[in-house]
């Protein structure tokens, strides 16, 4: 995984709560055994106004003119700004690749669903977590005439408008780390082989009927 | 040591290690795969050159993609993208030595209704999937939930995951059922109740008389949902009906170590006085047969109830919600949901397609016939085995005789990856999970009900309370 790098960025406003995994990336593009590519179909169904199918050349395909993604404006937004309980549904990693691949780094919610938000992590993607109210000062910055850019610095948790007003953030110290160094969580866990070995050991004679048969 | 919830028995039976910053590395038992969420998780280990740490903790089905008609079974999968797809899964277990059971196999099916079923999942294990309705496995008293692919290469090469403890909730359903009102009715209930993202950042563990009067399969609906309510798992303690449902399963121990499994799984309830962060009562006597008519399950209703009224709903964004739900779904607001008339109904999917579900929805079905206005009821059972019990059985003549169809095992029409879905604009009647925008199809309508509901709603050719039938 690529390191996050901290750095300044327009939002995209999208209005609207419970967005799910399938409006993320359609059920149809996962049928794809590739990790890559997910992008010109990110929001398939909000944003053209054919069915998409995968593979498909999407660049003459017919756009849906309000959806935000649509808008010039938006069109090279690296931070994503949604309601609550983004990212509900299913476990399909196809959603943070499929953002990441457009090219978002950072989403901005007052809710995640717990999976997606794992997810993101594993991504490069930072998920962040804030108040109702800052979120809904923020939609209103960011749907105006000129785009709202946001400056973001993970390592010190802080986000920086235009305007100058800063907003800190929280985000958990392991997750912070892994998104820095862009490290690789199995290689990490591999480190532990040891406990990992001396823990079955344990389980083995504790639990013996979880390793019968199966 | 004080008293201990379920869940902080199951975790701390679990923890490998603990890291400076909180986090833990959890040993996980069993992890079941599909065709969806693993291709990118075993090019992962190929590319990495990393082995499967212990590949018996592995079992894996095709089920997502799987066709569901007879004919396109024997003939091969008609989409390419989705034959590839399922291929990789057989290459991919046939690399790395992980038990397969195929399309052909006569055991194939939901990964949740095979898990159970097979004894897979036990009491007291850590149980994962690349899947959100892993939930549906904390019936049993285990610790299950859903991951995505970066965390199926994970378990696959370290049987571990790095996890941080969860809040815990309890939600206890007191009381006695009525008549007519089952397990998914409870579900939906609940989810109405705390709303989808009520359980977020929790584990909840189901409690009271009407969820320990549940069969396993009833049980397994409930945590089945529990995703849908924003929670990271269910639980459900273990209890006499949890050990007799598994004894005797192909992956369940056997004779002596059988009972001294069972011995220890009967320790795996909440101790009495254990702490909850949040604890929520229902009526079980209050809960009516439900119907969904949004575009989220959090929008549902008891079936006397009135499609609600954007106006009268002070927060905007909520507001917002209902408007848009009830374009979507081509309703409007204030008409009765008993004069909501599906075009399609479909029995299935890994909360309602278990023997159990089959058994009850064929009773509502003897007898009677499906509405000429219904374009086509379709019922799919989730296993291999469900179906063949059922047709030792005879439910399938009666679902026949009715006018259901009655299909090969699969996810089919609960996420239309396959040939069965509604076309734009078509209404469903369905017993799955998820009523989110094209869930069943683009453009598709859904309606979640219980399977009773799915079949009364065939009948009449609208909603309509089973009860009454
Ligand atoms: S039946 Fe539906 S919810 Fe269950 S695993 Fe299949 S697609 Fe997912």
């Amino acid at each position: 995984m690529e390191p996050f790098k901290n750095f300044t960025g327009v939002v995209a406003p999208l209005d609207r709560a419970n967005v799910d995994t399938d409006a993320i990336i359609p059920k149809q593009f996962l049928k794809s055994i590739q990790r890559t590519g997910f992008g010109p179909y990110l929001f398939d169904e909000l944003r053209y106004l054919d069915h998409g199918e995968p593979e498909m050349d999407c660049t003459n395909r017919p756009l849906n003119p309000t959806f935000m993604l649509n808008d010039p404006r938006y069109g090279q937004a690296e931070i994503l700004l949604a309601r609550e309980n983004f990212g509900c549904g299913s476990s399909r990693e196809h959603a943070p690749w499929a953002l990441a691949d457009f090219g978002f780094r950072v989403i901005l919610a007052p809710s995640f669903a717990d999976i997606f938000f794992n997810n993101c992590f594993k991504n490069g993607i930072l998920p962040i977590v804030l108040a109702s109210k800052v979120v809904d000062g923020l939609f209103e910055q960011a749907t105006g005439a000129v785009p709202l850019r946001i400056a973001v610095d993970l390592s010190v948790q802080n986000l920086t408008l235009d305007d100058g007003t800063c907003i800190p953030f929280t985000v958990e110290a392991g997750s912070k780390h892994g998104l820095i160094e862009g490290l690789d969580d199995i290689g990490l866990t591999l480190k532990q082989v040891d406990a990992i070995r001396a823990y079955e050991e344990r389980r083995r004679s504790d639990a013996p009927w979880v390793f019968i048969g199966a | 040591m004080g008293a201990k919830t379920l869940y902080d028995k199951l975790w701390d039976e679990h923890v490998v290690r603990v890291d400076d910053n909180g986090t833990a590395l959890l040993y996980i038992d069993r992890q079941l795969v599909h065709e969806v969420t693993s291709p990118q998780a075993f090019e992962g280990l190929r590319l990495t050159g990393r082995q499967p740490w212990r590949t018996s903790a592995n079992l894996a089905v095709p089920d997502h993609n799987v066709p569901t008609t007879e004919h396109e079974r024997a003939a091969g999968i008609a989409d390419p993208v989705a034959r590839i797809q399922v291929a990789a899964l057989g290459t991919n277990c046939a690399t790395f030595g992980i038990t397969e059971f195929g399309m052909g196999d006569h055991r194939q099916g939901i990964v949740h209704v095979i898990g159970p079923e097979q004894g897979f999942t036990l009491p007291g294990s850590t149980v994962v999937c690349g899947d959100s309705h892993t939930s549906t496995h904390g019936a049993f008293g285990a610790l299950a939930f859903g991951i995505g692919t970066s965390e199926v290469e994970h378990v696959l090469a370290t049987q571990c995951l790095i996890q941080r403890p969860s809040k815990t909730m309890l939600i206890r359903v007191n009381g006695a059922l009525g008549p007519g009102v089952t397990a998914k009715d409870i579900v939906l209930a609940i989810i109405g109740e705390i709303g989808t993202a009520g359980g977020t950042g929790y584990v909840i563990e189901f409690g009271g008389d009407a969820i320990r009067a549940l069969s396993m399969e009833g049980r397994m609906t409930v945590c089945n949902m529990t995703i849908e309510a924003g929670a990271r798992a269910g639980l459900i303690a273990v209890d006499e009906k949890t050990i007799d449902y598994l004894r005797g399963r192909p992956y369940a121990p056997t004779g002596d170590l059988f009972e001294r499994a069972a011995a220890h799984w009967r320790t795996l309830v909440s101790d009495e006085g254990a702490a909850f962060d949040r604890v929520v009562d229902l009526d079980a006597a209050s809960i009516q047969p439900q119907v969904t008519w949004g575009t989220s399950p959090e929008m549902v209703l008891p079936i006397d109830g009135r499609v609600p009224d954007p106006d009268a709903e002070p927060d905007p964004v909520k507001a917002g919600g209902i408007r848009r739900a009830l374009d979507y779904m081509g309703l409007t607001a204030g008409m009765p949901i008993v004069d909501i008339r599906p075009d399609k109904v479909f029995i299935g999917s890994c909360t309602n397609s278990r023997i159990e579900d089959l058994r009850a929805a064929a009773e509502v079905a003897r007898g009677r016939k499906v509405s000429d206005r219904i374009k086509l009821a379709m019922v799919v059972p989730g296993s291999g085995l469900v179906k063949a019990q059922a047709e030792a059985e005879g439910l399938d003549r009666i679902f026949t005789e009715a006018g259901f169809e009655w299909r090969e095992p699969g996810c089919s029409m609960c996420l239309a990856m396959n040939a069965d879905r509604l076309e734009p604009g078509e209404r469903c009647a369905s017993t799955s999970n998820r009523n989110f925008e094209g869930r069943q199809g683009q453009g598709g309508r859904t309606h979640l009900v219980s399977p009773i509901m799915a079949v009364a709603a065939a009948v009449a050719g609208h909603f309509v309370d089973v009860r009454a039938l």
